[in-house]
């Protein structure tokens, strides 16, 4: 590669320039990224040519070809030289290729491919052509992957960046939505917060150790006993922020339900998925190999934002009548479990906490893959109301997405029974009951949200005025609301005081002044912030049957596909579990 | 090869069972019975080459345990699905498929004008798959999951006429029964776990060779699975649901409820043999158990009108003999008995069926009579079956229940003694029926000519209408009961006494059982004595059957109220446990429930809801507020870290 390519330069250069020497770089341990990255690239250059005259799907297959060919790579090429000599570094100690950085490249190829089949279906019902969503997926997916391989804090925020940049754009990619904009906007703009923060923490690190490199800082901190250490655990505070904002957990959640309900559903599923698996990869990686020395320090942190982030996350879910929203308080929800997995902080509790990330992103994808289904066309029917009596209508759909939906409460024979069995396990063996307790409380209320759906579901509407108790104990919850179903008149300005943003109040971040637009309850401005109002603007006002959701939804094909394998997946590792099992607890084995 | 047909053997009834679930309305009647028995008779096939396999292999190399996958590693406990061939399982295995092809077979016939026909092949299926699961499963948990399994498919067939009250609650009364039985048995994989720390039969027997496990322990563990088993075999106390279960159709019966699922304790019991020798106090609470359930069931089967009420009580009587037989540690008699009683009781059932079938549903023995006339296939396959189980020889029951009286009879002689006179009670009642149903004066003939109020309709030979004629059953039904009659005769040369070379059966079981069976070598006086008396009473008991009940079938006398009643247990039950039972969910219904449960669960979720509602305010939309949410999570976090500077 370099022969060739030195003596070409030669040849053209004059002989007084000195020669060009091409550093040697070994590029098949980064064969997965740069797949990825580069199909993007090629995708790019090829839709500049050939314009928009090429169906999307056209498109989604490159994207998934790249991925697939990506994942082969990682399983041929990379997978038997991990089993033969062990994880290694690579790139000058950068890149680390091991258990735990493959199971993040399965993870994220997985879920670029199934995410690039449902915004398929999704630009294909909207009518939008382009190869955009597929490029974004792709170089976020790259970004990801760097973020779980990375051996270096410098990569880290590579990967950071490339992993979130993509996906601010595919959160405002619908620009028929307001909505869209905004959660783009809100995204953007705390994601920038937070990784200032983040680059901060990597700064005093450095300051602190003298290098970025994980394992420089481990044998630093491993052979040096640091008596003044206030700059490195302020590095550390730091980074703890950083990645925490990334994963959605409380107190740095805020962004979730606005930017998971105003994205585009396609774009949610995927950035559930990979966003959280890259932001726990680096976590895992940075905190439990580099700072493991300092984990006194950081573990009684881990706790309380386990704690925080399961109660807060199933109690606001409880509350929720837009499922977008509901999904953003379970992701949130879901966090919390794998932290618990981490505060163990043992082989089985980051074993458990891989093997949570690994199942609960495939069935997220399949969650939101029926959502953009039913979200219809402009994808703004996602109330509640919309999936009453779905099993009547679509019952394979319906199956579907209760399969997907107990599976995240965590009924057995589902992959996510075990996960929350391994990581409460791996804390009730360490002896804290406590979180364990918690943990399982939070289980509970969060069964209570997936069940009102599949509740829903399996309902068919009754005639109107009929139906009120019903309606008020299965759609809505704890009655308040509950007229809401019936009686769409009522507005939703009832219901919570931040009901009352309108959604020009983006303009005012900075300023910090007052709301620009007049509080208008319910109204037509559509803020997107509205707790507990109904369904979004786009689509059928909410508790009113819209007209899409009378008609059987179509279920492309590229959905059904999804569906079939995030199903399979969730019920096939629910009963034969040892495999993905085995797979988590090698990946765990780096620590 | 072995690889495969060890799991074809339970992989083919469920691949029945779920094509069969998947098609099988479609399929139709009778295809859907042909599926349904196929299946089953393939994976007797599949059994019968691994048994031939195994046999061509020298006796101490005949164990084979296939592992499918693993299937629950949770901590320390890895549970696979494995399935464990060897001598016990397979002639398990061997007897529970036969039969079972035979009973699919009948079911046709039986089953033929039933609008559920289909339905009922499905559980029958499943029921033989659950069956080969626990029978050769390699750990107590998949065993564990076939005994539920069964316990699941039993429920749905004993209240397979669930429109039928008695049938519905008939259900209801074998799975509480069972799962009072079942908590020994998870009890008792608790206790063997904490003690090995594992739950293979090869991890568990191993430590009990080793001396690992206590004697406490063991006894504990034993007497646990015991009660599982006395609540599966129905033994005394928790016998009653066998009863009720003759509300479900007669091959449930025949199959599940005589020839194969209420074994299924014997053969835990036997299984865990191992631990049994570590303690001879189990050993004697099993043996008396089971004579007395013997003694006391067969006792109550003298005495009851309904045709498959006698046999029911029968079934329970010899599973009792089968666990006199399993304390006494005379395992390959326990297993040898169990096996010609599977043809036997199979038959009688059958037979009860083709009676049943033939009288448009008529139960009563009272109402019957003279029948060897019109059926006389089932007539003469029914004295077959009551010369069997009596035990005349050379029938197989004479060698089987021989052989366990024989091994008991040193042990013990009390229980001996009362194991010999079950054995002219056994005589005597299968004896009663037989006269009862094929001899003396037709009073079917009578009742159906009085009462034609309603001809055609109802059930039972009142509803038949004037002019019906009892009719033999299609072949599909009596050629079941010509091979079960023959197997009933031969059936007990698997295992003849006579010449060392001849008993087959405990030479295959002696890798299985044989360290921790008793041998007590009988003078040659007593080993031909003993089994003489046996054939001896067991013809006395034919004797006075024949006297009594040959022209008669009205004996007040013989019919005690508290016999008829079996012993009046369920009225004890009911008595201690059904009236305060129901007072107790009454106060929880009335009061318990509206003030504590459902002011707690709405009490949290009001609690939920609120914390919510504040909760939520800090939503706001304002991305101003979400960035100092966050620095203030950060300043917090800083905040604590940099408490622990210089700690």
């Amino acid at each position: 590669m370099t022969g060739p390519l030195a003596a070409l330069l030669s040849q053209a250069g004059t002989p007084s320039l000195p020669q060009l020497v091409l550093p040697h770089a070994p590029y098949s341990p980064a064969m997965p990224e740069i797949l990825l990255a580069g199909g993007a690239i090629v995708v790019l250059a090829l839709a500049s040519l050939v314009g928009t005259r090429v169906s999307t799907y056209f498109w989604a297959a490159c994207s998934v070809a790249g991925s697939l060919a990506a994942m082969g790579w990682t399983w041929v090429v990379l997978w038997p030289q991990v089993m033969a000599h062990g994880g290694y570094t690579t790139l000058s100690g950068s890149i680390s290729v091991d258990g735990f950085s493959l199971l993040f490249f399965t993870l994220v190829e997985a879920s670029v491919a199934l995410g690039s089949l449902v915004a398929a279906a999704w630009l294909d019902r909207e009518g939008m052509a382009g190869p955009e969503f597929y490029i974004l997926a792709m170089l976020s997916g790259s970004g990801a992957m760097f973020m779980a391989a990375a051996n270096d804090l410098i990569v880290v925020f590579l990967g950071l960046e490339i992993l979130s940049i993509p996906l601010y754009i595919l959160a405002g990619l619908n620009s028929r939505r307001s909505e869209s904009g905004e959660a783009a906007m809100k995204y953007f703009i705390l994601g920038a917060f937070s990784s200032a923060i983040f680059v901060y923490g990597v700064a005093l690190t450095y300051g602190a150790t003298g290098t970025t490199n994980l394992a420089h800082i481990a044998a630093f901190l491993a052979s040096n006993v640091v008596t003044t250490d206030g700059l490195l655990l302020a590095g550390l505070a730091l980074l703890f922020v950083g990645f925490s904002f990334k994963v959605a957990a409380v107190p740095f959640h805020t962004w979730t339900p606005d930017v998971y309900q105003g994205a585009p559903s396609p774009a949610t599923g995927f950035m559930a998925a990979v966003a959280k698996a890259g932001g726990f990869a680096a976590f895992l990686r940075v905190f439990f190999s580099t700072f493991s020395t300092l984990r006194a320090d950081w573990q009684p942190a881990i706790w309380l934002l386990a704690v925080l982030t399961l109660v807060v996350g199933a109690v606001l879910a409880v509350v929720q009548t837009d499922i977008k929203r509901m999904m953003a308080y379970s992701s949130i929800s879901h966090a919390g479990f794998v932290l618990v997995g981490l505060y163990a902080a043992t082989a089985t509790g980051i074993a458990g906490s891989l093997y949570y990330l690994f199942t609960y992103a495939l069935m997220i994808i399949g969650t939101f893959a029926v959502i953009t289904v039913i979200g219809g066309r402009g994808d703004g029917n996602h109330h509640i109301e919309s999936y009453r009596g779905l099993a009547r209508r679509r019952p394979a759909l319906a199956l579907s997405l209760a399969v997907l939906l107990m599976a995240q409460a965590g009924v057995p024979f589902t992959t996510g029974f075990l996960g929350k069995l391994y990581v409460i396990g791996a804390v009730i063996q360490q002896h804290r009951y406590a979180l364990g307790f918690i943990a399982m409380v939070s289980a509970v209320v969060a069964a209570f949200f997936y069940l009102r759906v599949v509740v829903v579901m399996y309902t068919p509407r009754v005639p109107a005025g009929a139906g009120r108790l019903q309606l008020a104990v299965s759609s809505v919850p704890f009655g308040r609301g509950g007229r809401r179903g019936a009686v769409p008149t009522d507005g939703g300005g009832r219901n919570g005081a931040e009901a009352r943003v309108p959604a020009g109040t983006l303009a005012a971040v900075g300023a910090g002044g007052p709301p620009v637009g007049p509080p208008a309850p319910g109204g037509e401005a559509a803020p997107l912030a509205r707790e507990g109002s109904q369904g979004a603007a786009g689509g059928g006002p909410g508790g009113r049957p819209g007209p899409d959701e009378e008609r059987a939804p179509r279920v492309p094909l590229a959905v059904a596909l999804v569906l079939v394998v995030t199903v399979a997946f969730t019920v096939g590792f629910g009963f034969f579990p040892a495999l993905v099992v085995n797979f988590a607890h090698h990946a765990s084995l780096v620590f | 090869m072995l690889l495969y047909a060890t799991a074809a053997i339970v992989l083919l009834p469920l691949g029945g069972f779920f094509a069969l679930l998947v098609g099988g309305r479609r399929l139709g009647n009778p295809r859907a019975g042909w599926l349904g028995t196929g299946s089953v008779a393939l994976s007797f096939v599949a059994t019968a080459i691994v048994f031939g396999a195994l046999y061509a292999r020298p006796p101490s190399h005949r164990l084979f345990v296939q592992t499918l996958f693993s299937w629950l590693p949770v901590g320390g406990l890895h549970v696979s699905v494995a399935f464990r061939a060897d001598p016990l399982s397979l002639v398990m295995a061997l007897f529970v498929t036969g039969v079972s092809s035979v009973i699919h077979l009948y079911s046709i016939g039986y089953m033929e004008h039933d609008e559920q026909f289909h339905k009922f092949f499905v559980y029958f299926n499943l029921f033989v798959f659950s069956m080969l699961v626990l029978v050769l499963s390699e750990n107590f948990v998949l065993t564990f999951l076939g005994w539920e399994g069964v316990g699941a498919c039993s429920y749905w067939l004993i209240a397979f006429w669930f429109v039928r009250d008695s049938a519905a609650s008939a259900g209801k009364k074998a799975f509480v029964y069972n799962r009072i039985g079942d908590f020994g048995f998870v009890v008792a994989m608790f206790f063997l776990f904490n003690a090995t720390g594992t739950l293979t039969y090869t991890g568990v027997f191993s430590a009990a060779r080793a001396g690992h496990i206590a004697g406490t322990t063991a006894t504990a563990a034993c007497l646990l699975l015991f009660m599982g088993a006395v609540g599966k075999s129905a033994q005394i106390p928790l016998y009653p649901w066998l009863l009720d279960a003759m509300e479900g159709p007669t091959p449930v019966s025949a199959l599940i409820h005589a020839a194969t699922m209420v074994t299924a304790g014997v053969y835990l019991m036997t299984r865990i043999s191992p631990l049994l020798a570590l303690s001879p106090v189990s050993s004697t609470i099993v043996a008396v158990f089971g004579v007395v359930t013997a003694f006391a069931a067969a006792a109550a089967a003298c005495a009851q009108q309904d045709i498959k009420k006698v046999l029911a009580f029968s079934t329970v009587s010899q599973l009792g003999y089968m666990f006199f037989a399993v304390g006494s540690h005379a395992y390959t008699a326990a297993i040898f008995l169990m096996v010609t009683h599977a043809f036997y009781k199979a038959l009688l059932f059958l037979g009860a069926g083709s009676v049943i079938h033939g009288l448009h549903d008529e139960q009563d023995l009272k109402k019957m009579g003279g029948l060897a006339r019109y059926m006389p296939i089932t007539a003469v396959t029914f004295f077959v079956a009551w010369f069997a189980i009596a035990g005349v020889a050379p029938f197989s029951g004479f060698w089987s229940k021989g052989d366990v009286l024989t091994t008991a009879f040193p042990q013990g002689h009390i229980m001996w003694a009362l194991g010999e006179f079950t054995v002219a009670l056994t005589a005597y009642y299968i004896g009663r029926e037989f006269y009862l149903c094929f001899y003396g004066e037709e009073r079917w003939r009578r009742l159906a000519a009085l009462a034609t109020a309603s001809p055609g309709h109802g059930i039972g030979i009142e509803g038949a209408g004037e002019g019906y004629e009892p009719h033999e059953s299609r072949p599909v039904m009596t050629v079941p009961l010509i091979a079960l009659a023959v197997a009933s005769f031969f059936g007990g040369f698997i295992n003849l006494p006579i010449r060392p070379d001849w008993d087959f059966l405990s030479h295959w079981l002696a890798p299985v059982v044989g360290p921790y069976s008793y041998h007590f070598p009988l003078g040659l006086s007593w080993a031909v004595g003993l089994p003489v008396m046996d054939g001896a009473v067991a013809l006395i008991g034919v004797a006075v059957v024949t006297a009594l009940w040959w022209r008669r079938w009205d004996r007040p006398a013989l019919e005690p109220m508290f016999l008829q009643r079996g012993w009046h247990l369920d009225d004890l039950y009911d008595f201690l446990v059904g009236r305060p039972g129901y007072r107790a969910a009454g106060f929880a219904a009335d009061r318990f429930d509206p003030l504590v449960i459902d002011g707690g669960v709405n009490g949290s979720a009001g609690l939920i809801r609120r914390a919510a509602t504040r909760v939520r305010t800090v939503q706001t939309g304002y991305v101003r507020n979400y960035a100092l949410g966050i620095a203030i999570g950060a300043v917090a976090i800083m905040a604590w870290v940099l408490s622990r500077v210089g700690v």
